[in-house]
């Protein structure tokens, strides 16, 4: 590590959380239908998309309304992008020549963009039309914009006096029109200018001076690249995501792509801290989730920086870990990076993660299995509020007082659901790598051996879960075995907890709000965030403790032990 | 049902026209008309020929040339070892502890051993994230010197010179550390030796 490194971390953190305050009151401000400053230009636009879908966006939904819109225009959003990607070779903007795509891919990839996810089991300058490319960066932008809005109803389920939990079309085309596009316009245009192609020329030949011809890959990268990090997507339009020169030329985009992907996690606690009228709260929730970050983005750099011990001392190599790093990123733009983009589980990757120093992969892998540290667009805020609504109940059970949040008791309908949400993530990442651990076909895709090779099984389904994306690349994820069962993943990790986050919602909201009392647990104090803290360390080691021993852990002692194997 | 069905069909369709079509056909169309050179890769021309990317790294692993760091590019086709191959970019996945990790690194150092004066930098024998890394350390550019100086006959202050003009330092002295761009500095060592 170097005081350079931390110091830059310590900026960007800095820069991040200054950014996030205001934009999280301007997302309340635009789901809440206060005026903005786009409305001039976006509000025309937004009664167009309605016009021409024949949608009414006044009419208030309950949460059954909200589920099934959310459901519909998913799935329905989900077969078009399906039929483009199966076609591709008989349509438009197919600049390459790209043939057809393997069904298990197409399904794959389907339900990896539409959960939000982007999980890649495909080569992309390999494989997808740039029509497809547009086809996904579409489902780019919906996804993230659905993982919010359900988000803001959830929370809207808290709010005193409401009857309805919103219209979600009406939420959906607001956070496109207000959030989504002129933000991503304008990143886009930047990351141009700084060297980020964007070209339907398809790939151009190359003739080096040492005589040698190179086949350049080029794409439309810097649409997909804004939306992709901005989204918390993560789906690459290269191989190699944001490692890739032309994802990622150098130092400031890494920094302004990092910036992208934290920013709405982020910007949500405090949109959530406007709804109930506590900001107090919203920042107790971002300095305990902040103070989690900054020790794991410790414990990934140092063990970066102090390189591999086994390469220094067999072969004399000196200095730290570049398997798998870029040289503009260096060490510290390297592993903030892979910190974030698990944290926030975005997936877009700048550094390869199975290449990471055991204790590297650790990090990554340790916060998709927790899945709140921040989290996704929309996902993370809701993933925090089920942990708070536990939280409330068992230290209501300590005290012994009525389990209250933000005015509304906590009954054992809430408790049951949040933990049935809560119970999905370990059950489907651990259910299903032992799935794979036991069969031939799980096991053929292992790529490194022993530990390593367990925490590449773990991580592939991890990831998947937590609709992150990134991977230990090594596994042969496009496999049939691996392309299904990680599908079906990603589809039971988005949509289960999604739904039942909403059943909660539509239980608070047909409760009165009880106005605090001497008997009321506050929860907006330092004691209840690090309760709150403890209880998502305990749940995500007692469930994972045991895989992560056998995994990144045993790898990391066999390590220092000089073992390879 | 139906109707909502077949709303939830037009709202798709529209979305998709604006998001995914005219979002991205806009973009290309101002970043061929505002950026022309970055929006079509950054591509070094001399007389009317592409030589490559000035963001792309090409495969120097030669006498006469500074080298780069060791890329794990196969061929889409074949699978075999393509380093630099720009269409298909990939790194080599290999864990920490996995032996294979220490064959393809030892294999790295006897390569790069006629290359480097003084211990050698993990920066030139570990495998890039892309395949495709243009660039390597200052330290790495600079322990190449004697070598490309003996096989150049150009002197070791005049290289020195040259890889100082062409080294790029971190952003605001914090993000990214000092590094030179391969191609460009070999580009530069092609002029001198012309003249």
């Amino acid at each position: 590590m170097t005081f350079q490194g931390l110091l830059g971390d310590a900026l960007f953190l800095l820069v991040l959380t200054l950014a996030a305050v205001p934009v999280g009151r301007y997302l309340y401000r635009v789901f809440e239908g206060q005026p903005t400053f786009l409305d001039r230009v976006m509000g025309k636009l937004e009664h167009g998309i309605f016009r021409l879908a024949g949608i009414d966006p006044e009419q208030g939904m309950d949460w059954r309304a909200y589920a099934v819109a959310f459901l519909l225009s998913n799935l329905v959003m989900a077969v078009l992008v399906y039929l483009i990607l199966m076609f591709q070779q008989d349509l438009p903007l197919n600049p390459a020549h790209l043939g057809p795509v393997a069904p298990t891919t197409v399904f794959n990839t389907v339900a990896s963009f539409i959960t939000n996810t982007n999980w890649q089991v495909y080569s992309p300058e390999q494989t997808l039309s740039d029509l497809s490319e547009f086809a996904l960066e579409f489902l780019q932008f919906t996804t993230p914009a659905a993982g919010i809005v359900v988000a803001i109803a959830f929370v809207r389920g808290f709010v005193a006096g409401r009857q309805d939990l919103g219209n979600y079309y009406r939420d959906l085309v607001r956070a496109l029109t207000r959030i989504f596009l002129p933000i991503t316009f304008v990143a886009a245009i930047v990351l141009i200018a700084l060297g980020v192609p964007d070209s339907l020329s398809g790939p151009a030949i190359a003739h080096s001076i040492t005589g040698a011809t190179q086949v350049i890959a080029r794409a439309p990268v810097a649409g997909f690249e804004a939306i992709k990090q901005l989204g918390t997507n993560g789906g690459g339009i290269f191989n190699v995501n944001s490692a890739h020169p032309f994802e990622n030329p150098g130092p400031l985009t890494n920094l302004i792509e990092e910036f992208l992907m934290a920013l709405l996690p982020m910007a949500l606690v405090f949109t959530f801290g406007h709804y109930i009228k506590n900001r107090r709260q919203a920042w107790i929730i971002y300095g305990v989730t902040m103070t989690l970050f900054v020790v794991l983005l410790l414990i990934a750099y140092s063990s970066e920086a102090a390189g591999n011990p086994i390469v220094h001392r067999l072969l004399g190599v000196t200095g730290p870990n570049w398997e798998g790093k870029e040289t503009r990123f260096g060490i510290s733009g390297s592993t903030l990076f892979a910190t974030l983009t698990t944290a926030f589980t975005t997936g877009a990757v700048n550094t390869m993660h199975d290449s990471l120093m055991p204790l590297g992969g650790f990090v990554a892998l340790f916060q998709m299995m927790l899945n709140t540290v921040f989290g996704g667009a929309g996902a993370g805020l809701l993933n925090i509020l089920m942990f708070v609504v536990i939280s409330v109940f068992v230290t209501g059970l300590m005290v012994g007082r009525t389990p209250e949040l933000f005015g509304k008791k906590i009954e054992v309908r809430e408790v049951m659901a949040a933990t049935a949400a809560m119970l999905v993530h370990p059950f489907i990442v651990l259910g299903a790598t032992a799935l794979a651990l036991a069969t031939a076909a799980g096991r053929a895709g292992i790529f490194n051996p022993a530990y390593h090779g367990l925490s590449e099984v773990v991580y592939a389904f991890a990831s998947p879960a937590a609709n992150n994306g990134s991977a230990f690349a090594g596994l042969g994820a496009a496999s049939p075995f691996y392309a299904i069962s990680t599908g079906i993943v990603m589809l039971l990790g988005r949509y289960i907890s999604m739904l039942l986050m909403l059943y909660i919602a539509g239980s608070l909201l047909s409760k009165k709000t009880v106005p605090a009392s001497t008997g009321t647990l506050r929860t907006d104090t330092w004691t209840f965030g690090w309760i709150y803290l403890g209880i998502v360390l305990i749940v995500g080691a007692l469930t994972f403790f045991p895989v992560l021993a056998l995994g990144p852990i045993a790898e990391q002692l066999a390590m220092l032990a000089g073992k390879v194997f | 049902m139906t109707l909502s069905i077949w709303r939830n069909v037009r709202l798709a369709v529209t979305l998709f026209v604006i998001l995914g079509l005219a979002y991205s056909l806009v973009l290309v169309g101002i970043g061929q008309v505002i950026f022309p050179s970055q929006a079509q890769g950054s591509l070094i021309v001399r007389h009317g020929r592409i030589i490559g990317s000035s963001l792309i790294g090409q495969n120097f692993s030669g006498p006469g040339y500074f080298h780069g760091r060791p890329s794990a590019t196969v061929n889409a086709v074949t699978g075999k070892p393509d380093p630099y191959n720009a269409d298909n970019s990939s790194g080599s996945n290999l864990g920490p502890t996995n032996p294979a990790l220490l064959a393809e690194i030892k294999g790295n150092i006897a390569a790069q051993r006629g290359q480097v004066s003084g211990p050698m930098p993990g920066n030139l024998v570990e495998s890039s994230a892309s395949g495709l890394d243009p660039e390597i350390t200052l330290q790495a550019a600079l322990m190449q010197v004697p070598a490309v100086s003996r096989q150049t006959g150009i002197p070791e202050a005049t290289l020195r010179r040259l890889v100082a003009k062409e080294a790029e330092g971190p952003l605001l002295g914090l993000y990214g550390p000092w590094r030179v761009n391969v191609l460009e500095l070999n580009l530069a060592l092609r002029q001198i030796e012309r003249r």
